[in-house]
């Protein structure tokens, strides 16, 4: 089990959702991470030692290099994404259920 | 009581359904009308829109600010693509976070369902990761109010300022 508060100080940070978004297509080396997101790579070697510290990439020695893939626990917080989304849209329609209501008492 | 799905359709989709107890068109002008949308589209408690350009006509302008009176703030702009009153909405949008992230699709339907609408909102990404970075942007307004409990705790990155 991944540590839930490292997990969550983990996805404060943009560039570190950024990197699991990229992560999900597939296994990824740091040069590749690198690039996209304009950094260095001793700076995206930072982000990825906070995310595997936090249980949410594995990664695999493979010559020199050490390519990164989305933990399993990863793949819950993706899920969980989606339950916060879901959250905060009821939020607005739960509104827009009393300016409905409002538009009806107007008639 | 969940009367809304939310779900990932195929590697590109986000499928919400949602169900009012009121007639279509009072849905779809919720939808069109600025004074309406700046009562409801405002994500966490202490968000406000204060600028909100809809102008609803193919080829129309949107334009959504949104702020939470103490800094911080995003802004959405797009194009309607297709209107048909009062049954569906077409445009595309992106958020400015600031960089304009790739362009959402959405199509949105407003269909009779009893005495009430049954509003369908079917989002197209590009990718199967700008779908992921949108859903992680979703949560990152979900846990506002977590932040704001954890925010000693929290890295106090300049990132997450600009």
């Amino acid at each position: 089990m991944p540590n839930l508060d490292a997990a969550f100080s983990a996805l404060a940070d943009p560039t570190r959702r950024a990197i699991l978004a990229r992560l999900a297509l597939g296994e990824t080396t740091v040069m590749e991470l690198a690039e996209p997101f304009e950094m260095t790579q001793p700076a995206i070697s930072r982000h990825l030692k906070v995310l595997e510290g936090a249980g949410l990439i594995l990664r695999r020695v493979e010559g020199t290099k050490r390519p990164c893939r989305l933990a399993p626990a990863a793949v819950n917080e993706i899920d969980q994404w989606l339950a916060m989304l879901r959250q905060a849209l009821s939020a607005n329609y739960n509104r827009l259920d009393d300016v409905l209501a409002a538009m009806k008492t107007e008639e | 009581m969940s009367k809304m799905t939310l779900k990932t359709e195929g590697d590109t989709h986000v499928v919400v359904t949602r169900h009012f107890a009121a007639a279509p068109e009072a849905v779809y002008r919720a939808h069109t009308e600025p004074a309406l949308i700046q009562k409801w589209l405002l994500g966490p408690d202490g968000w406000t829109m204060p600028v909100c350009i809809n102008e609803a006509r193919p080829g129309g302008k949107i334009r959504y600010e949104w702020t939470n009176g103490e800094g911080a703030g995003f802004y959405v702009t797009g194009e309607f693509l297709e209107l048909v009153p009062f049954s569906r909405l077409v445009h595309v949008e992106r958020m400015h976070m600031p960089d304009a992230t790739p362009d959402n699709h959405v199509e949105t339907t407003f269909a009779p369902d009893g005495t009430g609408t049954l509003m369908t909102m079917r989002m197209t990404l590009p990718d199967a990761a700008t779908r992921a970075a949108m859903l992680s942007t979703g949560m990152e307004h979900g846990m506002e109010a977590s932040y704001v409990r954890l925010e000693t705790t929290l890295d106090a990155s300049p990132a997450l300022n600009h």
